[in-house]
């Protein structure tokens, strides 16, 4: 007995699947990496100072919130990082460094930290940020703006913007294809469809994010602008331009689907994505703002908790 | 082990092994210099234990541990007595042990043969209920809970565990003549045999029906044998008993079977080793052989910081000590090396959805565990389902959060009993 070997006394399972938080954070990070990429194209290297900007900050309040309160380094895990990446996403390859610095923070220490850390922020942090960041420095998000120093060889006018102001006729000039290839202006991950959609589909596919919640997003876009416009085609545009414009195909990959703000259920999962889907449409055709993507995502962040309520009986479950 | 498929997408399916065909003999343990045996009875004190260190006991007697007491145990050799004393067990469980040296060539007591020559419910819960499967024969007597099916499980409840398979394989007329010895004892009750899907042919002469039952994870477990075969389910926080039903793994049924056609105590228990390789054999120990012996015989060496499993890899226990005997349920023996040891975490949930999308019983895990790390097992209990949980381990070998869901969830469970009896006991 005494000279036995120490032996490990865990608890069951014995055996885990391998899977883990850092994994989820670099894998969502290398699936936006193909829209970032297809930004630093489009907009060179001002989109890469923003980009490494953002992440690099974000990571800095993490740990110096960490740090600060004597909590476990948790820098490692990517979470804060991935946030960074998909906050930069946002934001037009112009934006001031001081605007990112405070965006970060806003996201990590407002949106994240003071919820709780990981796994507890009610509201997606990145977008949070960037909501806050667009009512106070409106000026800075105005994408026509952004981007007079540019040449482009498309039409470089904000797409929403000009359905805001010129309705279905403002937009005519704008080619379905090439707004999914990405020829046109706005945050410097949220214009190139087409990698934000193989970016998605890998996602989904690896069971990253929840594929219920991204497609129903979607299909709630495409159905209630279809109905917007079948309605009224003069005033409403078309379904697909509403997905193809703005961050729907960002938030439908990237925002919506966030872990902790996002239900877990599948009735739950369906109605939240729909909803979501609503609600952006409803913004950009009825309400006030040019693009309703954010609002819309932290209205769905605010109902979360009360939808996932709906849930499947548990076997067993007396009365 | 099993590992995340690259796409997390696809619902994983954890098929339980099936012994290989035909089956191989299992590898005999020679029979130690001393057995001991665990009696889940708290031991008081010395003079009021009746049985005292250096009385000799035959193979297949009788011990009454306390003067008075119906309840006993079958010593499963013949010996010496050599200690009497305390032992506690997980969550507290309070227990006698009995350690005794063996002596090979001991004499046999005869008293069971009387029992095998006409057998009686009784008899046979006196002599049969410690033998290896550990048949719930005292559930068949009057007084206890409503029973109306026999269940005779050919499932094993654990991955890589192939004990009960093995059996029905393997010692087919044991089975058969231990349903005919159940059959006489208790002639009212409904007997139905239940193996895994695919190993369904063959058993139409076994003198009971026998259905076929999912052969993946948790499919195996009583809970859900119940629900997906019998169609009934077993409310939040009771037991297959309950709903009518008596579990006598198949092992339990051979027992009880050749100890009847042999006039003798069937002592000799089956255990699937698992190595440190995840390759199982299947071993024949006496019951209250530590695993040293097993472990020994088998030619597997432990180093410091490994992990010794009894029962399989989703739902079994370690234990600190290989001095640790067989025991009546001991159907696994897992080895596991310390580099393979999953550790766990204290990070919070993410919230991802992997619990509740593989829980076979849609218990809210993401909710649960939140409660559950507060300490706040009522509202756990109440509003989320902790009673539901079947504990098959499947949320915690999930979690990228490496949160010891399963380990909360037994917690939970027991703080909450421990509660109740401490409240029935201020009434």
């Amino acid at each position: 007995m005494i000279n036995q070997n120490k032996l490990i006394v865990s608890h069951a399972p014995f055996w885990h699947n391998g899977s883990g938080i850092a994994e989820r954070s670099y894998n969502v990070m290398g699936a936006a990496l193909l829209a970032v990429l297809a930004g630093f194209m489009r907009y060179g290297m001002p989109a890469v100072g923003v980009v490494c900007l953002s992440v690099s900050m974000a990571m800095f309040w993490e740990l110096a919130y960490t740090r600060l309160t004597k909590m476990p380094d948790t820098i490692g895990d990517g979470n804060a990082a991935m946030f960074g990446l998909v906050l930069a996403m946002m934001l037009p390859a112009t934006t001031p460094w001081w605007i990112v610095v405070i965006g970060t923070f806003l996201a990590i220490i407002i949106g994240r930290q003071i919820y709780g850390g990981i796994g507890s922020n009610a509201f997606h942090p990145a977008v949070l940020a960037t909501a806050i960041l667009i009512i106070s420095w409106k000026n800075h998000f105005n994408f026509d703006g952004a981007y007079v120093a540019y040449n482009f060889d498309f039409l470089s006018r904000y797409p929403l913007g000009m359905l805001k102001n010129f309705g279905p006729r403002g937009i005519a000039h704008y080619d379905l294809m090439d707004l999914f290839l990405g020829r046109q202006v706005g945050g410097i991950g949220s214009g190139c469809g087409l990698a934000l959609v193989l970016g998605g589909i890998y996602l989904m596919l690896r069971g990253y994010i929840r594929w219920e919640v991204s497609v129903s997003f979607l299909v709630g876009v495409f159905l209630t602008a279809q109905i917007f416009n079948m309605v009224n085609p003069e005033r409403f545009a078309g379904p697909l331009f509403h997905i193809l414009t703005g961050y729907t195909l960002l938030a439908a990959f990237f925002l919506i689907t966030e872990d902790s703000s996002s239900p877990v259920n599948p009735l739950p999962m369906v109605i939240y994505g729909l909803g979501g889907g609503l609600l952006v449409v409803l913004i950009r055709n009825i309400g006030a703002h040019t693009d309703g993507t954010l609002y819309a995502v932290l209205t769905m962040n605010l109902v979360n908790p009360l939808l996932d309520k709906i849930r499947p009986k548990a076997l067993g479950k007396v009365a | 082990m099993i590992k995340r498929s690259f796409f997390g997408l696809a619902t994983p399916l954890f098929p339980y092994d099936p012994p290989p065909r035909p089956p191989a003999d299992p590898l005999d343990i020679p029979l130690p210099e001393t057995i001991s045996l665990y009696i889940e009875k708290p031991f008081e004190s010395v003079s009021a234990v009746k049985l005292k260190v250096g009385e000799r006991v035959h193979a297949g007697q009788f011990v009454q541990l306390m003067p008075g007491d119906a309840e006993g145990t079958v010593s499963p050799v013949a010996g010496r007595v050599t200690a009497v004393e305390p032992y506690s067990g997980d969550f507290g469980r309070r227990y006698t042990r009995l350690t005794i040296a063996a002596e090979p060539s001991g004499p046999q007591d005869d008293a069971f043969a009387a029992v095998a020559a006409e057998p009686t419910l009784a008899g046979l819960t006196r002599y049969l209920s410690d033998c290896p499967g550990a048949p719930p024969l005292h559930l068949l007597d009057e007084g206890g809970p409503e029973i109306d099916t026999i269940v005779i499980s050919g499932m094993d409840s654990d991955l890589l565990m192939a004990t009960s398979q093995y059996v029905m394989e393997s010692r087919v007329e044991d089975v058969k003549k231990g349903i005919a010895v159940l059959k006489q004892v208790a002639a009212e009750k409904h007997i139905v045999g239940v193996v895994p899907r695919d190993r369904i042919q063959g058993y139409g002469h076994m003198g009971c029906e026998f259905l076929a039952a999912d052969a993946s994870h948790p499919a195996g477990m009583p809970v859900k044998i119940m629900h997906d075969v019998f169609g009934r389910t077993v409310p939040a926080g009771q037991r297959v008993e309950d709903v009518g039903a008596a579990f006598f793994p198949a092992e339990a049924v051979a027992a009880i079977g050749r100890s009847v056609s042999e006039a003798r105590v069937e002592m000799h228990k089956l255990i699937t080793v698992i190595d440190k390789q995840g390759v199982t054999r299947m071993v024949s120990a006496v019951i209250g052989t530590p695993f040293s012996a097993i472990l020994a015989a088998c030619g597997i060496t432990l180093g410091a910081r490994d992990s010794l499993i009894v029962g399989g890899p989703m739902t079994g226990a370690a234990v600190y000590s290989t001095d640790h005997p067989v025991q009546a349920d001991t159907d696994a023996l897992m080895v596991q090396d310390s580099a393979d040891v999953p550790l766990s975490s204290d990070y919070p949930c993410i919230n991802c959805g992997e619990c509740i999308r593989i829980c076979p019983v849609h218990v809210p895990v993401n909710m649960l565990i939140r409660f559950l790390e507060a300490g706040q097992y009522e509202t756990a209990a109440e509003e989320y389902d902790l009673h539901c949980c079947i504990e098959c381990g499947l949320c915690s070998f999930v979690c990228p959060s490496h949160i010891p869901i399963f380990q909360y969830i037994r917690l939970g469970k027991y703080e909450l009993e421990r509660i109740k009896a401490l409240e029935a006991e201020n009434d």
